[in-house]
């Protein structure tokens, strides 16, 4: 079932430009619940009141404002508020190239696909010419009025878009110092070296599932049909007590045995 | 400094002004153990618009009952799930709470892969970990071999009630997490209905290339990230506010925003990396008296941001949790109805019951 597309833009790169679509790569989530009114079943309206008279205010009415530091509040009317807007563009502008490596998992927020729109010559050009650069393309664009960062890499021979976080929204690892301590045990460090590398593999994610949502799934299917809830299961085991090179030690053995 | 601005991490039973870790737990990797905390590596956004009644009062969100015009207490609200019939399944918050995963406070990495071959589409929120244990010495063993051999460990761990997948990064020294979706929450291109794959033309390809190697760069610039929206709204708000226009004064009980949580999210790590020893007389020394501020921005308050402040200083500390950790927290209090709060909701219970 093909998805619709988000945003219609055009990639460009120097005077190249590119048209394409954007798709959302993120799944809607399949647990979601309603808020209903116990007695009839009803979904429940919200609405927003003024807290002290506990009066409502239609939307229309609602004005925006700030909070500032000092307690207080600055009104800003919907033309200022307009104002402050991007101008509107189709445009993805590419910045720069960056290594893979060079951007901290932390800035990435939400995945987009990225499909051509019209040209596909150029699209998988362009993919592959950034799949073998091993680089991510930093861009910038608007959209629904509002500014975004993103970083562009190439996967599975598709362009794909991801999002990525403001600066003020993520915590800079840049000042804050590792734990001191003794100098580390040349064996005890081997031996951790020997574990990691008994269990490295490749990256897997279909072995993982949310069991968690899979249960609420099972649990209101279960009272659909007016069946009886399915149980919980048992406890994990605790980790065991011992010394760092008897642990390393003995948890080499059993990785290498598996 | 004021006692309502200490921030206090070692108190529990103060409950409510301090910043807590997210969550605590271990890593294990074979059979060793790494105590550690779990901080938030992203804040929320710190420019948000508030929404106003015409006189400029912040509004309040509230559920309604539209056939009565009336305002829903708390135990009257359930949930619902409507299935593809339409027929709506009640579940309850008890019923929910006994389907979560054990709570399991470990998360052990029994795979560990080339950090670089993670993807971002899986990438959902980032955390620090810093040790929590009386040695750091697993710790920096791990954060050690794993920087040396670059890779990643993942696993699964339960929480807040939720199962995640998370992979972990070890970094100058520091290791952190990053939650990461599911494998069935993404879609693939096929899904998307993008066409299949072509194979383009060498000569394509190399003009293409040679555009990316005209932009290469070794890292990306700070400024590149900067929300250009919220400086220009910043701006306005500060030159309408120092002519007093268009600017009134918030009621007591509403919550001022501070940056204090940016800054002691901040401290609060600095600290914890340290190490078991620092925390340790810390802790004794807390009991007594006042310990030094963490360092609240007094730049811009004036006197009277500084009672402002003072008054909603545990407020202050509540809202700057997720609505997911403040709902723990309800739920930790055992508080009726915290399924259907609003985070505000939930701020303003737990303020009633702790």
């Amino acid at each position: 079932m093909a998805a619709r597309a988000i945003w219609k833009g055009v990639l460009t790169l120097g005077s190249t430009e590119l048209p394409v679509k954007l798709y959302s790569a993120v799944e809607p989530r399949k647990v979601s619940f309603r808020l209903l009114h116990k007695s009839d079943r009803e979904p429940l309206k919200q609405r927003m009141v003024d807290p002290e008279s506990e009066e409502p205010v239609e939307y229309e009415e609602t004005r925006r404002g700030f909070p500032t530091d000092d307690g207080r509040v600055v009104i800003l009317d919907s033309e200022e508020l307009e104002e402050l807007q991007p101008e509107p563009s189709r445009e993805i502008e590419l910045t720069r190239f960056v290594p893979l490596g060079a951007v901290d998992p932390h800035w990435y927020d939400r995945p987009y696909w990225v499909g051509p729109d019209g040209n596909t010559d150029d699209y998988f050009a362009f993919a592959k010419a950034l799949e073998e650069s091993g680089r991510v393309g930093i861009v910038r664009w608007v959209m629904r009025k509002k500014e975004y960062v993103g970083g562009l890499r190439a996967e599975d021979g598709y362009l794909m878009l991801v999002t990525m976080r403001h600066a003020g929204e993520v915590v800079s690892a840049d000042a804050l110092q590792p734990p001191g301590g003794r100098k580390l045990d040349a064996r005890e460090l081997k031996m951790a070296k020997q574990l990691v590398d008994a269990l490295t593999g490749e990256f897997e994610p279909e072995q993982y599932r949310d069991e968690y949502a899979a249960r609420v799934m099972e649990l209101v299917e279960a009272k659909a049909k007016g069946k009886k809830l399915p149980k919980k299961r048992a406890r994990r085991k605790a980790a065991a007590d011992e010394s760092l090179a008897d642990a390393l030690e003995k948890s080499l053995k059993a990785a290498r045995a598996a | 400094m004021a006692e309502d601005e200490e921030l206090d991490l070692d108190q529990e039973e103060e409950g409510g002004e301090r910043i807590r870790p997210f969550w605590s737990g271990t890593i294990s990797f074979g059979l060793v153990s790494v105590p550690v905390d779990l901080y938030p590596a992203t804040r929320p956004k710190r420019v948000a618009l508030r929404m106003l009644s015409p006189d400029g009062v912040p509004l309040a969100r509230r559920f309604y009952d539209e056939r009565h015009d009336r305002d829903i207490e708390r135990d009257e609200i359930v949930r619902g799930f409507e299935m593809d019939d339409g027929e709506m399944v009640l579940v309850t918050d008890a019923e929910l709470e006994a389907l979560e995963p054990d709570k399991s406070r470990d998360i052990d990495l029994r795979r560990f892969v080339p950090a670089e071959s993670l993807d971002p589409r899986y990438f959902n929120r980032g955390y620090f970990l810093a040790p929590s244990g009386e040695s750091t010495k697993a710790y920096r063993l791990l954060a050690a071999v794993m920087e040396e051999t670059k890779r990643a460990g993942i696993a699964t761990f339960v929480m807040r009630g939720k199962e995640y997948l998370v992979a972990i990064f070890a970094e100058n020294g520091i290791l952190h997490a990053e939650t990461l979706r599911f494998a069935d929450e993404l879609r693939k291109p096929q899904d998307v209905g993008l066409p299949d794959v072509r194979k383009p033309k060498a000569a394509d390809v190399k003009t293409y290339a040679r555009a990316i190697d005209r932009l290469k760069k070794q890292s990306l610039a700070e400024k590149e990230l900067r929300d250009a929206w919220a400086e220009r709204l910043l701006k306005l708000v500060e030159r309408k506010a120092k002519k007093g226009e268009d600017t009134v004064e918030l009621p007591e009980e509403v919550e001022a925003p501070a940056d204090s949580d940016v800054i002691d999210l901040m401290e609060v790590l600095k600290r914890s990396l340290q190490g078991a020893k620092e925390r340790r007389s810390e802790r004794s020394a807390s009991s007594g008296r006042a310990r030094k501020s963490s360092g609240r921005s007094d730049a811009k308050s004036g006197s009277s941001g500084r009672s402002a402040a003072k008054k909603s200083g545990a407020k202050n500390d509540l809202s700057a949790l997720s609505k997911e950790e403040l709902y723990e927290r309800a739920q930790e209090l055992d508080i009726p109805g915290r399924s259907s709060m609003s985070k505000a909701q939930l701020v303003r219970a737990l303020e009633r019951a702790g």
